[in-house]
């Protein structure tokens, strides 16, 4: 009966638990991405995913020339090597995006409407060029050790039916986004230029009558964004593969995890992210094996005791938006709506 | 010569004149207070003072300097400080960030004017950790205070300081502006409580649909039958 407890939990684990916070930890980054553009430069965002899209494709094509090269990273993906090279490549296509396009809209004090299209014309802009220089089609770039623990390995060493199996790029994920989050709250509370940028977001003209220069406040923000959607593109990439449409079809559940979270609020973006990623995963997920464990035989389900198929995942982020914004529009920590 | 000086103002936010010719000055160590009806342009003029109104006509002097043409921010940096009427704390961050950021400008060590500001709103002291947004109005507006001074400015201007404020708390305000004008600095304020702000000024300037009507010590204009009369109601 005990094995059988622990069985259960360990197939909870391995298919829900573990990918849960690993997607979780994805979608934290690029919801940060999202919160901070908003709480900054006060729009919505609609590039974000296709601008990932972009950074990722960076980190895939270095990956590539390192691997022709022979370099590797041992038993860490190559990408990791990579990734600093495409992360300052990010950072300047997003503030050539910003000179050529959102300063001036900055410039005329547009409002936030105006910023939201401006981005979808972005969007459309990223997304083009991806599929142009990389294709549209699956890019598979992870190399390396797969594992950090495998499923027999598992199962071996503690001798239960189920295994627990941990991917490298799992584990590299969790780790990326702790330290990122850690480094990214001691940034906004401990520096100057941190605390300039949560003064310029909370009230822009005393900012300004603090001699708070926007320009640079702007800046600093859309290289904490381009860093945080490569790093995010990236490890999303390794975790499951680089297709560009499915990096486009990020955007909601971002858009979901941040509302839920609340708007303008890191740490709401980091609460919605694994709101949105357990909401998804253990929605979708069959608990048919998991409840045969733990009730009577003769009590066990037909069926899959699956509550919606994976090709609906997405509506799980859409409802979940929908719903917080006719409940609690301003998200589980207050935001602040434009 | 006062210190600052707004000579013949006139200008507006585009169509007619809201500031017809008025002139507003204050010296170091000194009140000025300006009072007058509503839509004088009280605020107008100050908010040409400091730079956030373009002027059509006249000039604004600090010292020996022209000022006329320099943004808000530039102004800052030359010693003045202002401290709007409304929304004029960062409510999200604590008490003592809302004063690092007044100091934003300084690069030297900024810790004895922090300590200034505590001695002067010892309140503030014990809630330095708190978000600003938490405050009463009355606290609110001693951060609001204590973020200009931490440039350690030369001018301090000030729109309507105690409006919503309780009468106890405005009279605490006003005691606090007179300690920190002993500092030697110029105070600039618009003020609804013409009466109370008048008997702490120096200098009062009575506006009257962008001119000046009356302009003396705030004892005299206090004193006056017309003034009375017309604006402090008897």
């Amino acid at each position: 009966m005990a094995t059988d407890f622990l069985n259960a939990l360990i197939l909870l684990a391995n298919f829900v638990i573990v990918p849960g916070v690993a997607y979780g930890s994805q979608l934290a980054l690029g919801a940060l991405g999202i919160t901070l553009v908003y709480a900054v430069l006060r729009f919505a965002n609609f590039a974000h995913s296709d601008t990932m899209a972009f950074g990722t494709m960076s980190t895939v094509l270095i990956t590539w020339w390192f691997q022709s090269l022979g370099i590797s990273f041992g038993p860490l993906p190559t990408a990791l090597l990579a990734l600093p090279f495409a992360i300052i490549i990010t950072i300047g296509v997003v503030l050539i995006t910003d000179r050529t396009v959102y300063r001036f809209y900055r410039s005329k004090r547009s409002s936030p409407a105006i910023f939201v299209i401006a981005s979808i014309g972005v969007m459309f802009l990223m997304n083009g060029l991806v599929r142009f220089i990389i294709g549209p089609d699956d890019q598979r770039f992870v190399d390396g050790e797969r594992f950090i623990i495998t499923a027999r390995n598992f199962k071996k060493m503690t001798g239960l039916d189920e295994g627990l199996a941990i991917k490298v790029t799992q584990g590299l994920t969790i780790v990326i986004a702790v330290i990122l989050v850690i480094a990214l709250f001691w940034f906004l509370n401990r520096t100057r230029s941190g605390k300039a940028m949560r003064a310029y977001s909370d009230n822009e003209d005393l900012a300004l009558l603090s001699g708070i220069d926007p320009e640079r406040v702007v800046m600093v923000t859309w290289i904490i964004t381009a860093a945080l959607m490569t790093i995010a593109g990236t490890l999303y990439g390794l975790d499951k593969s680089f297709k560009p449409f499915t990096y486009f079809n990020l955007l909601l559940p971002f858009f979901a995890a941040a509302i839920v979270g609340g708007i303008g609020q890191p740490v709401g973006a980091i609460i919605g992210g694994y709101v949105i990623a357990f909401s998804e995963v253990s929605i979708t997920y069959a608990y048919k094996k998991f409840l045969k464990y733990l009730v009577a035989d003769d009590w066990a389900p037909e069926g899959l005791v699956q509550l919606l198929s994976t090709d609906y995942k997405f509506a799980v982020s859409f409802i979940i938006l929908v719903v917080v914004l006719l409940i609690r529009p301003t998200g589980i920590i207050r935001g602040k709506v434009v | 010569m006062s210190y600052l000086i707004g000579k013949d103002m006139c200008g507006g936010y585009g169509g007619a004149d809201i500031l017809r010719g008025c002139t507003v000055a204050v010296d170091k160590g000194e009140i000025a207070v300006v009072v007058g009806p509503n839509g004088a342009g009280k605020s107008t003029a100050m908010k040409a003072m400091f730079g956030m109104l373009n002027l059509r006509e006249g000039s604004v002097m600090l010292g020996e300097q022209d000022i006329t043409r320099l943004s808000p921010q530039k102004r800052v940096k030359e010693g003045m400080a202002f401290v709007p009427q409304t929304s004029n704390v960062f409510v999200g961050m604590t008490v003592q960030e809302n004063l690092e950021m007044g100091a934003y400008i300084r690069e030297d060590d900024f810790t004895e004017t922090m300590e200034h500001v505590f001695e002067l709103f010892p309140a503030l002291k014990e809630k330095r950790d708190q978000p600003a947004g938490e405050l009463s109005g009355g606290q609110r507006q001693q951060v609001a205070v204590g973020r200009a001074l931490m440039t350690t400015p030369k001018v301090l201007m000030l729109d309507e300081p105690t409006a919503g404020v309780s009468p106890i708390v405005m009279d605490e305000l006003f005691d606090r502006i007179i300690e920190i004008k002993k500092t030697g600095i110029a105070i600039l304020m618009v003020e609804q409580n013409a009466r109370q702000a008048l008997s702490i000024a120096d200098k009062g300037y009575v506006l009257v649909t962008g001119e000046n009507r009356f302009t003396d010590t705030g004892e005299a204009l206090l004193a006056s039958p017309e003034v009375r009369k017309s604006f402090l109601g008897g």
